[in-house]
């Protein structure tokens, strides 16, 4: 019987009774409950972080203007400017994720991961990664599938829907899957890998989704970017031994329930916060005057 | 409960942005039409309802159902200048909104579409993350997600016919994983709608379609490949 991802505990009983990696679980349930072949598996993780790879490079060189207007260039820009606020890696780290998530908001080709509206964070992420430490892409992929097991537990016990959860649940579980994705591929131990998911998920419980105009637009983008900053701190703090006090799956609990509790206007119907300024009401009605 | 999800769907889908219900879904529907025609319409009327009929067209849904009507994939990055291909494909299409439907889910699109003169009416259902749900289909009440092999079968309202249909196709050694039924009077035209786990034999098909009181056989493989 394959494991079910009902919650981070069993994962990690699973891995330590079984002597197994993180990913070996995710494979398995694939293989049991969808009937793919493990091949099938690892070409499809290879294609959707090819995928990503390729979104960064369009974000980075093709011209990234929005229908609306909102989304103009701002991935080439942090990444052409020469004035560095913390280093070199980080410059390239919000560029590369916002220019992946500009590729979604001009309606290129993207990996929803878990959503189209958090689909700068992975690719960031990874990519960014895979540099700094030249991790090999058979590490990276099954950091891809150790994310995809965290957002299966998320998806089953709070949502990775705006619709439904907020910003939270978009951002919020793509940084979360991120997090444990890095400490995975950095060799952190099972705890490890947990508590970053953990630490991200206390980092951004609350976040509306309140998107001006309606579009994946704003703040959107600048959400993916801070989403990848958060993922690199907590993986940070988890590799270090720091601990979250609060274990993962009540996080994630927590993290459902505030969705569930989330006021309607809060949730993607563009009708509160962000959305609700007299500069989104503005742009509102010259989007929609204009089409 | 309903089923689980696939780490695809965690990690995916592929798909051309800014949102999965507004482009990919969006897509999808368009392409199931597709299908079922078996090529491009000459003509298309697409009416978006509700939260569809005011936010369509700034995420590109009015570009996305044009890309799948042209038989597009929810990933093909040609769909952004759909409308130009459409008019090279001779696929004429104007667009209608329908606000406050209070029957129908948020995300719902209805397509006319004429095709050889002959007409096809489907509507269906954004459902978030590239799920559709087919929920119409020329007046027939329906409930089919597009993703696993489908058949679509017209035949008179007769006694024992959804029986024979099912052992027909057991005897192909198919599973059936849903079956709906939907008529729009007594003794009138039944649609009998077939989600199957597997794929059917072409030989089974043309016995279905050779029965008298069967008026049409339309099968659908798996519609993502």
């Amino acid at each position: 019987m394959a494991l079910l991802f009902d919650s981070f505990q069993a994962w990690k009983i699973h891995c330590e009774s079984n002597n197994i990696a993180l990913y070996v679980p995710v494979l398995e349930y694939e293989i049991a409950l969808k009937g793919r072949t493990e091949a099938e598996i690892w070409k499809g993780m290879e294609t959707a972080y090819t995928v990503m790879k390729e979104a960064i490079h369009t974000g980075l060189t093709q011209d990234m203007t929005s229908r609306s207007g909102m989304v103009k260039n701002t991935g080439k820009k942090v990444h052409q400017t020469t004035k560095v606020v913390l280093s070199k890696e980080f410059q390239t780290l919000i560029a590369t994720t916002i220019a992946a998530k500009e590729v979604n908001s001009c309606m290129g080709r993207i990996v929803a991961a878990p959503t189209a509206g958090a689909s700068g964070i992975l690719p960031g992420i990874l990519a960014n990664l895979q540099n700094i430490h030249q991790l090999s892409d058979q590490k990276i992929l099954e950091g891809l599938l150790v994310a995809a097991g965290i957002g299966l537990i998320i998806q089953h016990k709070a949502s990775i829907s705006g619709s439904i959860g907020g910003c939270q649940a978009e951002t919020g579980s793509a940084a979360a899957m991120g997090s444990g994705a890095i400490v995975y591929c950095l060799g952190g131990n099972i705890t490890q890998v947990f508590n970053a998911v953990a630490i991200t998920i206390q980092c951004t419980l609350g976040l509306v989704c309140d998107p001006v105009a309606g579009l994946v637009e704003v703040p959107c983008i600048v959400r993916n970017a801070s989403a990848v900053a958060i993922a690199f701190s907590s993986a940070q703090i988890a590799i270090a031994d720091g601990d979250p006090v609060i274990p993962v799956d009540e996080c994630v609990v927590a993290m459902g329930e505030i969705g569930e509790n989330m006021e309607s206007k809060y949730k993607e119907t563009a009708l509160g916060g962000l959305a609700a300024t007299p500069t989104a009401q503005e742009i509102s009605q010259k989007v929609h005057h204009k089409n | 409960m309903s089923e689980r999800s696939s780490i695809f769907d965690m990690i995916g889908p592929i798909m051309i942005g800014p949102s999965s219900s507004h482009t990919a879904g969006v897509v999808r529907i368009g392409r199931f039409a597709h299908k079922l025609l078996g090529k491009v319409p000459d003509k298309a009327v697409i009416t978006f309802y509700n939260s569809f009929a005011s936010t369509y067209q700034g995420h590109g849904s009015d570009l996305a159902i044009i890309g799948g009507l042209l038989g597009m994939k929810p990933d093909d990055i040609r769909i952004k200048t759909a409308p130009v291909i459409a008019k090279k494909a001779k696929l004429i299409f104007e667009y209608k909104t329908v606000n406050n439907a209070g029957d129908k889910h948020p995300n719902t699109i209805k397509l006319q579409l004429t095709s050889d003169q002959k007409t096809l009416e489907i509507v269906a259902e954004s459902l978030g993350g590239g799920v559709i749900k087919i929920v119409e289909i020329d007046g027939f009440e329906c409930s089919l997600s597009a993703q696993t092999f489908t058949l679509i079968i017209k035949a008179e309202d007769i006694k024992g016919s959804i029986a024979f249909i099912a052992e027909v196709i057991a005897h192909d050694d198919c599973n059936i994983a849903t079956m709906g039924v939907s008529r729009k009077s007594k003794k009138g035209e039944g649609c009998h709608f077939i989600e199957m786990d597997s794929a059917i034999n072409p030989i089974t098909l043309m016995y279905l379609q050779n029965l008298r009181w069967i008026s049409s056989v339309i099968y659908l493989s798996d519609m993502d490949l």
